[in-house]
C-alpha cells in the first residue's frame, strides 16, 4: 500500500457530485500534481483528504492507516500537512508564532509551566523556537519571525504558510496553489523552496497548481481532474500531450504558453 | 472632588463585574463566532453555585469541622466555585452548541436564549421563588481616604476582578491553548489543521468564560447579598453591550468596555435623575458604536470561512 492510498472516494454535496470515483496512491518521496479546470474539485480533494469533509464513499488510508472519517486535527498528527489557496493565515500573530501553533501536539508544559516558567518550560520553548528557526531559514524567511503577518508581502505570507505546514513534521505535504498571485521572479523561488523542502524532508508532496510549467517540472506524475472525475493520469510529457486533457483543461486552442 | 472620586470607587466596583462577564461573551464570540445568550444565566448559576458552597463551607466551620477565617472561605468559595460553574459552562457547549456549530447563527442563538430560559426555570423549580441571600463571610469595614469612603469589600472585588483579567490575559499569551484561542479568533478553519483539537479548544473557552462569570456572581453576591433567577438576565444584556463594544474576541477591549459602562452608568446617574440612567448611558455607547462599529479593538472582518 502506498504511503497515502486512496481508494474509490465519491463525495456528494447535498445533490450535487463533487468528486467521483477518485484513487491516488501517492508513494513517500513523490511529488505528485493534480491540475483541471476551474470548479473540477481539486481543494474538495485536499478538503476530503484532509478531514474537512468526510466523503460519501471510499476509504483513505495515511501510512497504513484508515483515516476516512478522522477529525482534522488527528489527521495532521498522523502527519499530513496543507497550505490553502487562499492564504489561511491569523493576521496578527507573528510569524514565530504561527509555526509555534503547528508544535500544539507537541508541547507539553501545561498551566504551571507557563505561569512560572518552569526548567521544563524554558526547554520546550527554546526547542520550538530552534525548530521555528530551522524552518523559516529553509523558506527564506527568518528575518521576518517576529513581524505580524499582516504586515508582510504577499510572496512571503505564502513561506509562512509553507513553513507552518512542515513544522507539524508531516509526511506528506499538500499545497494548494502555492505560487497563486506570485510574480514570476517569486514563482521561481518558490519552485526552489519545494525543490529545497523535499530534498531536505523526504517528502511526499501533492500539488494542486495552475501553471503548468511548474506541474510539468517538479512533477513526477499528474493527475487531471474534469468535473470531480480524473481523466488523465500519466507522467508531464504524456499529459502534455494527451488529446483529453488539452481539450478538457487547456481548450482546443492549443497549449496555454503564458507561463 | 471628592464626590467624583466617590462615584469613581463605585464605578471602578461596578464596572468589574461588567468586565469579568463580558469577557466570557467576547472569548466566545472572538473564538467561536457565536453569541452565547445564556451566559447571563451562568452568571446566575455561578452565583447560587457560590451561595450553595459559601453555605455549606460556613456551616462546616459553624460545627468546627474546619477551622477556618472566614476570609480564607470566601477564596475557597470563589475558586470551588469557578471551577463547578466552568462544567455548567462546558455542558452548555456540549449538549448546546457543538450540534450547531455548522447551523446558521441565528440557530445558536435561539439556542443561547433558551438555554437562558432552562436555567432560570431550572432554578425556580429548584429552589423555589424565594430570594436567597448570600452569606456574609467578611464584615464590611469602611475606610476614609480624605473624605472618600472605600469599604474593604470594594478593594477586594476591585483586586480580584483586576487578578483574574491579568491571570487571564497570561493565559492566553502563555499557554499553547491559549496561542491556539488567539489564532482560532482570526481564521476557524485552519487550526485543526495544525493538530490542534478544535473541541478541547471550544470547550475550555466556554469553561474559562463561565469560571470568570461565577467570580463575578459571587463578588456581586458579596457585595449586594441578595439573588434571584432572573438576576443575570439584564448583566447579562449589559456584559454583551460591553463585549461588542470592546470588539470582537479582545479581551482588553472587553475588560476595558466594562469598566467604561460602569463608569458611564455612574457618572450619569451622578448628574440625571436615575430613573434617566440607562436611557442616557446607552444612548452614549449607542453613539460610541456609530463611530467605532467594530468596538475599540474590533477590526473589520468577514465572516465567511475560506478554504
Amino acid at each position: 500500500m502506498a504511503l497515502l492510498q486512496v481508494d474509490h472516494m465519491t463525495h456528494f454535496f447535498g445533490g450535487l457530485r463533487a468528486v467521483h470515483d477518485y484513487n491516488l496512491s501517492l508513494e513517500a518521496g513523490q511529488i505528485r500534481g493534480l491540475i483541471g479546470p476551474n470548479g473540477a474539485g481539486k481543494t474538495t480533494v485536499f478538503n476530503l483528504l484532509t478531514g474537512i469533509h468526510t466523503p460519501t464513499e471510499g476509504h483513505i488510508h495515511l501510512d497504513g492507516q484508515e483515516i476516512t472519517g478522522k477529525p482534522p486535527h488527528r489527521i495532521a498528527s498522523l502527519g499530513l500537512a496543507r497550505t490553502f489557496q487562499n492564504l489561511c493565515l491569523w493576521r496578527h500573530m507573528t510569524v514565530l508564532e504561527h509555526v509555534k501553533m503547528a508544535r500544539y501536539s507537541r508541547i507539553s508544559y501545561g498551566l504551571i509551566g507557563a505561569f512560572f516558567g518552569t526548567p521544563k518550560r524554558h526547554r520546550e520553548e527554546a526547542a520550538i523556537e530552534a525548530k521555528a528557526h530551522t524552518l523559516l531559514q529553509l523558506v527564506g524567511i527568518d528575518h521576518l519571525a517576529d513581524q505580524v503577518v499582516v504586515n508582510l508581502p504577499y510572496g512571503a505570507q505564502r513561506r509562512v504558510e509553507l513553513a507552518r505546514a512542515l513544522a507539524i513534521e508531516p509526511k506528506v505535504l499538500f499545497l494548494d496553489e502555492p505560487t497563486a498571485g506570485m510574480n514570476p521572479e517569486e514563482l521561481v523561488q518558490m519552485m526552489e523552496i519545494i525543490r529545497r523542502v523535499h530534498a531536505e524532508f523526504d517528502l511526499a508532496i501533492y500539488l494542486i497548481e495552475h501553471r503548468l510549467k511548474m506541474v510539468m517540472e517538479l512533477c513526477e506524475v499528474i493527475q487531471t481532474l474534469v468535473f470531480g472525475e480524473v481523466v488523465a493520469e500519466g507522467p508531464p510529457e504524456e499529459i502534455q500531450t494527451n488529446p483529453v486533457v488539452i481539450e478538457a483543461y487547456l481548450g482546443k486552442e492549443g497549449v496555454e504558453s503564458s507561463c | 472632588m471628592t464626590f467624583f472620586l466617590q462615584n469613581l470607587v463605585n464605578a471602578l466596583q461596578w464596572g468589574s463585574f461588567y468586565a469579568l462577564i463580558a469577557l466570557g461573551y467576547s472569548m466566545v464570540y472572538g473564538i467561536l463566532m457565536l453569541f452565547n445568550f445564556a451566559h447571563g444565566d451562568i452568571f446566575m448559576v455561578g452565583a447560587y453555585i457560590g451561595f450553595g458552597v459559601a453555605t455549606g463551607l460556613t456551616a462546616l466551620a459553624a460545627m468546627g469541622m474546619l477551622a477556618l477565617p472566614n476570609w480564607v472561605i470566601l477564596v475557597l468559595t470563589i475558586l470551588i466555585s469557578m471551577f463547578l460553574t466552568s462544567f455548567v459552562g462546558i455542558l452548555v457547549e456540549r449538549l448546546g452548541y457543538r450540534p450547531l456549530r455548522d447551523a446558521p447563527r441565528a440557530s445558536a442563538a435561539i439556542t443561547g436564549l433558551m438555554i437562558g430560559i432552562i436555567l432560570e426555570t431550572g432554578n425556580l423549580a429548584l429552589l423555589g421563588a424565594r430570594r436567597v441571600s448570600f452569606p456574609s463571610l467578611i464584615d464590611s469595614v469602611t475606610y476614609n481616604f480624605g473624605g472618600v469612603y472605600v469599604t474593604n469589600k470594594k478593594i477586594m472585588i476591585v483586586a480580584v476582578s483586576l487578578a483574574l483579567m491579568a491571570a487571564l490575559h497570561q493565559f492566553v499569551s502563555r499557554t499553547k491553548w491559549g496561542m491556539a484561542m488567539r489564532a482560532m479568533a482570526f481564521d476557524y478553519v485552519v487550526v485543526p489543521l495544525m493538530g490542534v483539537p478544535l473541541n478541547t479548544i471550544a470547550a475550555l473557552t466556554f469553561a474559562i468564560g463561565s469560571a470568570l462569570a461565577a467570580a463575578a456572581g459571587i463578588l456581586f453576591g458579596v457585595a449586594y447579598p441578595v439573588l434571584d433567577p432572573y438576576m443575570g438576565i439584564v448583566f447579562g444584556w449589559k456584559a454583551f453591550v460591553a463585549a461588542i463594544l470592546g470588539g470582537r474576541g479582545s479581551i482588553m477591549g472587553a475588560t476595558l468596555a466594562g469598566f467604561l459602562l460602569g463608569f458611564i452608568e455612574i457618572f450619569v446617574a451622578m448628574i440625571f435623575p436615575s430613573t434617566l440612567r440607562d436611557l442616557i448611558a446607552y444612548s452614549i455607547i449607542l453613539l460610541i458604536l456609530v463611530f467605532r462599529p467594530h468596538g475599540f479593538f474590533g477590526e473589520a472582518y468577514s465572516a465567511r470561512l475560506r478554504l
